[in-house]
């Protein structure tokens, strides 16, 4: 895996293996949020996104890594969340950013939702291999 | 963390006192499902306040167990939705759908006073 390109000391990471977790992988991402100024909507922008893609993790590859850092580009800072593991992968990625298709009896609303709410969204997946998905959101 | 639930009078209120985890809201609406029943309440009003964040789950969680209620005979209205927490639930698309909401407690308490008097179940 390509080293994340979090600033220095700012990483964390949370093992997500089951909803427990979920709740400590929000709570990480608020606090970075709240350090770096963010306002209280996008603090909570930033958690509900976690709160989604931590939910993933547990419902379709039943455990992987929540990784929150701050990041720098230029004079921008902003914050990173990496939600990576080893799960089955997407067979069809577009057809998962699709509002409303779900394969986990869920809303449909995960990463589209996801997407739309922060400003810079990534992913990779490789059938049998597993999923990373990198979002960003950049300080106003 | 269990949620714990007050009864007073025809009501229950389920007071979230911190951030849930999916078990605990699953257990929360089973138990309101249950104690509308043993306690024969008219309505339930779930406080929302201390919640940090609705994602999809728990917003469809929420629903669900206000739909599970109405099915029981009772009204539920949902208070103390934060204006944050409402701003991420529209940027997310997410929706309560037809869930009654009220901003507070007080207000809760009085739409479930018109909704339970007026309606077809009256005291």
């Amino acid at each position: 895996m390509a080293s994340a390109p979090f600033d220095r000391e700012s990483k964390k990471s949370v093992p997500v293996a089951s909803d427990n977790d979920l709740v400590a992988a929000r709570r990480e991402g608020r606090l970075l949020a709240e350090q770096l100024g963010f306002s209280t909507s996008d603090q909570t922008l930033v958690a509900t996104a976690i709160s989604e893609l931590a939910r993933n993790i547990v419902s379709y590859a039943r455990r992987g890594e929540i990784q929150v850092g701050l990041v720098t580009n230029g004079s921008r800072r902003g914050i990173t969340v990496i939600a990576r593991d080893d799960g089955p992968g997407i067979p069809d990625i577009a057809l998962a950013l699709r509002q409303g298709y779900s394969t986990s009896g869920g809303l449909g609303l995960g990463l589209p939702g996801v997407r739309r709410i922060m400003d810079e969204f990534n992913i990779a997946s490789e059938v049998g291999r597993g999923t990373t998905i990198t979002i960003t959101k950049w300080k106003r | 963390m269990p949620v714990p639930i007050l009864k007073q009078s025809h009501y229950l209120i389920a007071t979230i006192q911190s951030a849930l985890t999916d078990a605990d809201l699953l257990a929360l609406r089973d138990k309101l499902v249950g104690k509308v029943g043993t306690l024969r309440s008219k309505g339930v009003i779930v406080d929302v306040t201390a919640l940090d964040v609705l994602d999809s789950f728990a917003s469809r969680t929420v629903r669900d167990l206000a739909y599970m209620i109405r099915l029981r005979g009772a009204e539920t209205v949902i208070v103390g939705i934060q204006p944050e927490v409402a701003f991420a639930m529209v940027q997310l698309g997410i929706t309560l759908e037809d869930v009654p909401t009220a901003l507070d407690l007080e207000e809760g308490l009085a739409y479930l006073d018109r909704k339970t008097h007026h309606g077809k179940r009256a005291l």
